[in-house]
This record gives C-alpha cells, sequence and structure tokens, in this order.
C-alpha cells in the first residue's frame, strides 16, 4: 500500500517538478511569475491530445505539443512580457501574465468548450508487479520521460554554452549583458525550455487521468509554484525536489487523511515549510542589502 | 431613500452601482497591503470569504442583528489576518504571494467542508438587509478612514516600507509592527466587503471567493495605480463596469477582458492613476482656479 502510494505520488509530482522548472527558471532570471504558465501547460496536453486522435504515436505527440509550446511560450513573452521589461514595476508585468493567462484559457473554451475531453485509449494499461508492488506501464512511461527530461536539462544548464549564459543572467542580468550575453535571446530561450517541459507535463497528466479541460492550468499552476516555491524558487533541482516531495505529500494525505482537502493539502505544507525556512527548501539565504 | 431609488433608478443599474460599492470595499483593503505597504498578497478573497461566512452564519442561525453581523465577519477576517501575518510577514515578496494564495485555497477547501455553511452546495437564505444607501454609507466611512490614515504619520511609514523597508527601518519605522497593521487592516476591510455581499447575494458558496476573485480584486488595485486612493477606486469602477459593457462581444468577453490588461499594462505600467492623492488632485485644481 505505502510503496504503491508512493509511486502514485512520485508520478504526481514528477508532471508537477516539470511545470515548476518552468516558473522556476523564468522566475531565476527576470523575478517574474508567468502566470500564463499553467495554461501553456493545458495548451500541451490539448495539443497532444489533438495528435494523439490524429493518429500520430504518442512519442511523436509528446514531441509536437513540446514544439507548440515552445513557440507559444516564446510568443507570449515577446508580445506582453518583453515591452513591459526595465521600464515598470514587476507587479504590472505579473497582472499583464494574469491578462494573457485569462486569454489563452478563454481561447481554448471557445474552441473546445469547457467540457472535459477523454484522451483515447493509446496506451495498452498493463500492470507490472514487482513482489506486491503493483505499477502500470503508464506511470513507468511517465516516470522515465519525466526522469530523461530532467536529466537531459541539467545537462543543458551545466554543460551548454546556452545553460552558462542562463546561470550568467539569473545571477545577475545587467552584468551578464555588459559581458556579451544577448540577454533577450537568452529570456526567450528559458521561456522557449520551460514551456516545453510544461507541454510534456500537461500531455502525460492528461494521459495518465485520463482528461483534458480548459481550466486544468490553474490549479495545476498554482501546485507547481507552491512546489517552486517550496523548493526554493529560482532553483532548477529545488523545483525538481519540491515538485516531486509536494506531490507524494500530497498522494500520502489523501491516502491516510481525507480526500475531500486534497488541495488544501498541498498549500498547508507549503505554508509551514516557508514558517520554519523562509527561503524553501534548496533556496540560497540571500541576506538584504541597502 | 431605497424605496425613491428603486423607483427612479434601473434595477440593474442599482446592482451594478452596489457592486461597485462592495469592490470598492475590498480593492481598498488591498491596496493598504499590496498598493501602499508593497506586500504582495494575492489572497484577498480568503479573508472576504471568512466575511461573508462569519456574517451569514450569524445572521442566519442565530439572528444577530446586520450591523453587528457584518461587523462579527469583518473583526473574524481581521483577526485571521493578524494570526497569518505574525509568522508570514518576515516572507518577502513572492513567498507571501504564495503563501496568501495557499491561505485563501485552505479556507475554500475548508468551507467546501464546512457543515454549518452547506458545504459545497452553498449557503442560502440569508436575510438581504445590503442596499444602496448601507453600502455607499459604508464605503465614504472606509475612504475617508483609508485617507485619514494614509495622511498620518502612520500612513507615512507604510509607504516608506513599500519604497525600502531598511532604509524606513533606519528611520525608525517599526516595520514588522507597522506590516501587522495593514495587513489586519486590510483584512478587516476584506471581511467587511465579504459580510456585504452575502447579506446582498443572499447565496453564497465557497466558488465565489476562489482565486480567480483575488486576482480580479488585485488587477483592480494595480490596474487603478498602486498605493492611490482615487486609483483603486477608478481601477475599481472601470474592471465592475468591464464586464458589463463586453457583454456585447458575448462569448470573446474574456478574450478582450485578457487581452485589455496586457495592452493597458503595457501602456500604462504604473496604473491610470499610480500614486496619486486625493490631496494631490486637491492641489493641482486648487493651483487652476488661481490661475483662472
Amino acid at each position: 500500500m505505502f510503496w504503491e502510494q508512493l509511486i502514485n505520488g512520485l508520478t504526481l509530482g514528477s508532471s508537477y517538478a516539470l511545470i515548476a522548472l518552468g516558473y522556476t527558471m523564468v522566475y531565476g532570471i527576470v523575478q517574474l511569475i508567468n502566470f500564463a504558465h499553467g495554461e501553456i501547460y493545458m495548451f500541451g496536453a490539448f495539443v497532444g491530445l489533438f495528435l494523439v486522435m490524429a493518429g500520430y504515436n504518442i512519442f511523436l505527440a509528446l514531441l509536437g505539443a513540446m514544439v507548440f509550446c515552445m513557440l507559444l511560450g516564446v510568443l507570449v513573452e515577446r508580445v506582453a512580457y518583453r515591452p513591459l521589461r526595465g521600464k515598470s514595476s514587476r507587479l504590472s508585468a505579473l497582472i499583464s501574465a494574469i491578462g494573457v493567462s485569462i486569454f489563452l484559457s478563454t481561447l481554448m473554451v471557445l474552441y473546445r468548450g469547457t467540457n472535459t475531453t477523454r484522451y483515447p485509449e493509446i496506451l495498452g494499461n498493463s500492470t507490472f508487479s514487482l513482489g506486491s508492488l503493483q505499477i502500470s506501464s503508464l506511470q513507468i512511461i511517465i516516470l522515465l520521460v519525466s526522469a530523461m527530461l530532467m536529466v537531459g536539462l541539467q545537462v543543458l544548464i551545466q554543460k551548454t554554452r546556452l545553460g552558462k549564459a542562463m546561470r550568467a543572467c539569473s545571477q545577475d542580468l545587467e552584468a551578464s549583458s555588459l559581458m556579451g550575453v544577448n540577454v533577450n535571446r537568452i529570456i526567450s530561450a528559458t521561456f522557449a525550455i520551460g514551456s516545453a517541459l510544461a507541454a510534456a507535463g500537461g500531455l502525460m497528466v492528461g494521459i495518465y487521468y485520463n482528461a483534458v479541460w480548459p481550466y486544468m492550468g490553474t490549479m495545476a499552476g498554482m501546485k507547481a509554484f507552491s512546489a517552486a516555491v517550496l523548493g526554493g524558487i529560482g532553483s532548477v533541482p529545488g523545483a525538481m525536489i519540491g515538485g516531486l516531495s509536494l506531490g507524494v505529500m500530497e498522494i500520502m494525505g489523501v491516502a491516510y487523511f481525507s480526500s475531500s482537502y486534497k488541495d488544501a493539502i498541498a498549500f498547508a505544507i507549503l505554508i509551514l515549510v516557508l514558517i520554519i525556512r523562509p527561503q524553501g527548501l534548496m533556496g540560497r539565504k540571500i541576506s538584504k542589502k541597502v | 431613500m431605497e424605496a425613491f431609488l428603486a423607483q427612479n433608478v434601473d434595477a440593474y443599474y442599482l446592482r451594478i452601482m452596489i457592486f461597485i460599492g462592495i469592490n470598492i470595499i475590498l480593492a481598498l483593503g488591498l491596496n493598504l497591503i499590496t498598493g501602499v505597504t508593497g506586500q504582495l498578497s494575492m489572497g484577498h478573497a480568503g479573508f472576504m470569504s471568512l466575511g461573508a461566512y462569519t456574517s451569514a452564519i450569524l445572521a442566519a442561525h442565530f439572528g444577530a442583528p446586520f450591523f453587528l453581523a457584518v461587523l462579527a465577519g469583518a473583526l473574524m477576517a481581521a483577526l485571521f489576518g493578524f494570526l497569518i501575518g505574525i509568522p508570514t510577514l518576515r516572507l518577502d515578496g513572492d513567498y507571501l504571494a504564495m503563501v496568501t494564495i495557499g491561505f485563501a485555497e485552505i479556507i475554500r477547501v475548508f468551507f467546501l467542508n464546512f457543515e454549518p455553511g452547506g458545504k459545497a452546495v452553498g449557503f442560502s437564505g440569508i436575510p438581504q438587509y445590503t442596499n444602496f444607501t448601507t453600502v455607499w454609507i459604508i464605503v465614504i466611512v472606509v475612504i475617508v478612514l483609508n485617507t485619514k490614515l494614509l495622511y498620518s504619520r502612520a500612513g507615512r511609514s507604510l509607504y516608506a516600507i513599500r519604497e525600502n523597508e531598511i532604509a524606513a527601518e533606519a528611520c525608525g519605522v517599526n516595520t514588522f509592527y507597522m506590516k501587522i497593521l495593514a495587513f489586519t487592516a486590510g483584512s478587516f476591510m476584506g471581511g467587511l466587503g465579504g459580510g456585504l455581499y452575502a447579506h446582498y447575494m443572499y447565496y453564497i458558496n465557497p466558488q465565489d471567493f476562489g482565486f480567480m476573485k483575488s486576482i480580479e480584486l488585485l488587477n483592480m488595485v494595480v490596474l487603478g495605480g498602486m498605493g492611490s486612493i482615487p486609483g483603486t477606486i477608478l481601477g475599481t469602477v472601470i474592471l465592475t463596469l468591464a464586464p458589463e459593457m463586453l457583454r456585447i462581444v458575448a462569448e470573446y468577453r474574456l478574450l478582450f477582458y485578457g487581452g485589455l490588461l496586457v495592452i493597458l499594462m503595457i501602456f500604462r505600467p504604473n496604473g491610470l492613476l499610480g500614486d496619486v492623492r486625493i490631496y494631490d488632485l486637491k492641489k493641482r485644481w486648487g493651483k487652476k482656479e488661481v490661475k483662472m
């Protein structure tokens, strides 16, 4: 029972982690809570669904959804955030993000209605048993794909030139631009990568829970953002750990405590952690300077 | 007064005017926390629901008189604001935002499972005491008290905290105490607005006070101009009317609303009346008269 719940929690948590990565990367560089991120996740789930319905293989659908959302993320940054950068307070950028979020979810409502759409049966849902432990093939795929994406992201950030520039930008945007980093391009790349990861999360959650609907991004976005804060916002490993632990805690809370308080559990834990450790689990403690 | 209004003003316009009044009370509360003191709160609807449910239950189950019920709701919200504020106000910026979102969600889920509040079905049968006169008398009192507060020593300390917390502290402002004060007073206004809302709608549901409601209130404060009372009022009027005006575009309403927020922020990033204060307006108009 416990181990099965742990696997369920990790499956849910890996999707939170994939979304949280987008929040934390964008936040790390431009200090913006990208409220439209939940909607990009929703678009990923829908584009994946359309591709699957059109008869494409699941991995092609995943790729297609990721590419589509990459472009969408870059477009959103270009239209709604870049004109505001540098000349306004962070709050007005936040409101702009909220505007985009309302816009995108309404767009999908207009196209598909508010109803829930079921994913077609694409993966034969066979279960494996390891001793007493039951694990479905779907869970294995989700865990493997998420793990691959996260490792890939770590390699990208730590080993490539782009990753180096991203790290530099998150330390100091102005100094990086003085060192010849094309800051605008790095920000676009950050949005692209974050959006692609969210799309992957959306597609996998859509298949796992067998449901996609236009407002699915709101709650998932809020939880993923709290996962990012839990791990220490701005920290990439923090978002992964925050997402996984939030998923596990939520599933455990439902299994051993009460399912009607499902949505409250994640937030209650988050508040407790922040009261004890204000900078999040992996966040650096920054002393304020004048 | 009420009879006169009911006879001469269309019921639809009266309803919108009442909503504008209630939203002004709510938005001014949030303005005190976020606009003036600079503490980003994204869970104002949580305080609103505390006020709404407390006053509704007192009035419907215990027959409490209107003013007592609404006051009790506001005090309940203020109490929670105070209790939440103590441990969390040492967090800054976006961590605080997350905690307020979380708090409002916990409150919402709590009321979804709260037996005396009718659970997910909602709470109906609240006596409809709120009317145009009561709302607008309270609005005027709230505006006057807010203006008084912002021009007092305390108000200036709050602005100082927003501008630079460390500098404010160095100038002898007890920042922690002042932040708690702003948070508690803002929550009080949130609860007050919630109570009035409950007694106007006679039916409330936990979903009325969801994340989108908090966001709507935050939009009002930021759109009008952070930290400005006339700005907050303007933002509230615009955003309360906007959905009504946009009825012409029917199902594309929210699409326009979202797009409008983005465009407004691009062209007026500090809000329509960023930091314009009633006092400044008076001075500006006063000068004009002298010139003429």
